[in-house]
């Protein structure tokens, strides 16, 4: 797993208490509204998401970028950009 | 023989209109809106110019609408999904008011009792309205939010929620109001109001029973209170109820159309029915704010007598009206509304509430108003209570 300390994001998916697999769909459509190159945030609460967008992102071309850490707030950040 | 159905808060029946629109989904269009397929593709559609027809009621944008199965529902939603997703960062405090529904009440002792939350029950003033300062003086660093109800469905008063949102927001805390009692009987616009989170209520629109909806602000964070899929995009699972969703819509729009008509008209039946009660009625207290009210709500305590005699009486005449809350009315309590506006017990046992609907014509006012004076003076007459303060008053 990467981490990163800080990542500036075009567009945020804020999953944080919804039920799965709201953090495959959400990100899915919102990433089709996004330019190449650009940075989707998604927050979630989800352990399982973990492993879902590293592998989602591996199977749909996308590029996986890192996790984030926020003491400040309560769920996982993570990364992606999209490739094409 | 006449009648007069006048209890419309407890009951309304569905509208014609509301059920035409329905009625094709229970067989024909069964679809489950989570199907891919196009018998799914389909009803999702339809579910989805529903969600626009209930926002634009109120201002809202449709992916701020949630559909429930009841007012309590959004109003548990609202109440334990907002203060559970977010206290971590704000703190176990609520504030909720004293007259508000049970649903509400009631989730906020849920918060105490299992998760040690503290809970600010605000009283009211005489009419039932919360003072702004109050509110602001109860506030403290660790409030996760505030609840207080849009219209009371006892005592008829319409609170002045964008007054109570400004002393929250300046303090960054979120707000909710059950507006069960007024969407759809006065304009309701989230906007105006500045509410983050608003409940609705599917029956008093002439939807059915078992479908309402909750407003929230987007953006904000809930934790689910039905645990299951992804419907209402994973914020309330079990499969949606399309019939009653699509009844909801129907009478969102017919809502829309009719409301500025249908406040003038009922507020006129209203009037007529008060001025009647008190010309003909001695000891006869009116509850509740005197212009600041639900246009068709009229409810009064009758000194000296028992409120379910008073509503068996009139029901052998065709007229059917309620205590107070149907849902609090057969535990024959005192109403805590009544008790919290200040009303003594021996009075609030009284309690008669009107609640009229656009079906209401002023033939009925006319049939309560020449049977109520005499169901009351023969209560009144083998009362001991009332024995007892007319002797007091001709001793005097």
């Amino acid at each position: 797993m990467k981490f990163l300390d800080h990542c500036p994001a075009d567009a945020t998916a804020d999953l944080v208490y919804r039920a799965c697999p709201m953090h495959l769909l959400e990100p899915m459509e919102l990433m089709k509204d996004l330019k190449q190159g650009q940075v989707l945030e998604i927050l979630t609460d989800y352990d399982g998401a973990l492993e879902d967008i590293q592998a989602w992102c591996a199977k749909h071309g996308q590029e996986f970028m890192g996790i984030c850490e926020d003491a400040c707030d309560d769920c996982y950040k993570l990364y992606i950009k999209k490739l094409a | 023989m006449k009648r007069g159905y006048m209890d419309h808060a407890a009951a309304t029946p569905v509208r014609p209109e509301v059920l035409e629109a329905m009625l094709p989904f229970f067989v024909e269009r069964f679809g489950n809106p989570s199907a891919v397929y196009d018998l799914g593709s389909a009803i999702k559609a339809v579910m989805e110019e529903q969600r626009g027809k209930v926002a634009r009621l109120i201002g809202a944008r449709p992916e701020e609408i949630i559909f429930t199965s009841s007012g309590a529902e959004a109003n548990n939603l609202a109440i334990k999904g907002m203060a559970l997703a977010n206290f971590l960062k704000r703190g176990k405090h609520l504030i909720v008011s004293g007259i508000d529904h049970h649903s509400v009440l009631n989730s906020a002792r849920f918060l105490e009792k299992f998760f040690d939350f503290e809970v600010t029950f605000l009283p009211v003033d005489r009419y039932g309205r919360v003072d702004p300062e109050r509110l602001q003086k109860a506030l403290t660093p660790a409030t996760v939010m505030v609840s207080i109800g849009h219209g009371s469905n006892e005592i008829g008063t319409v609170q002045d929620i964008p007054e109570l949102v400004a002393v929250c927001r300046a303090a960054g805390v979120p707000f909710h109001t059950d507006a069960v009692a007024t969407v759809g009987q006065v304009p309701v616009d989230v906007k105006e109001l500045g509410v983050d989170l608003l409940t609705i209520s599917g029956p008093g629109l002439g939807a059915p029973k078992g479908i309402g909806a909750l407003y929230f602000r987007n953006k904000l964070r809930l934790v689910p209170q039905l645990n299951g899929g992804i419907q209402e995009n994973g914020r309330r699972g079990g499969t949606e109820n399309i019939p009653g969703i699509v009844g909801l819509g129907r009478a969102a729009e017919l809502a829309l159309q009719e409301l500025d008509e249908k406040a003038v008209y009922l507020a006129k039946l209203r009037d007529l029915l008060i001025a009647g009660v008190r010309k003909n009625i001695p000891e006869v207290l009116f509850t509740g704010h005197p212009e600041k009210r639900l246009p068709g709500h009229a409810s009064f305590c009758f000194e000296g007598i028992e409120g379910e005699a008073l509503i068996f009486l009139l029901s052998s005449q065709g007229i059917y009206a309620n205590t107070g809350s149907a849902c609090a009315s057969k535990a024959l309590k005192t109403s805590p509304v009544l008790g919290a506006i200040g009303v003594k017990p021996e009075v609030a046992q009284g309690s008669l509430v009107f609640t009229l609907s656009r079906s209401n014509r002023e033939e009925e006012v006319h049939h309560v108003l020449s049977h109520l004076p005499l169901a009351v003076e023969r209560l009144r007459s083998f009362s001991p209570v009332w024995r007892k303060k007319m002797a007091e008053v001709a001793g005097a």
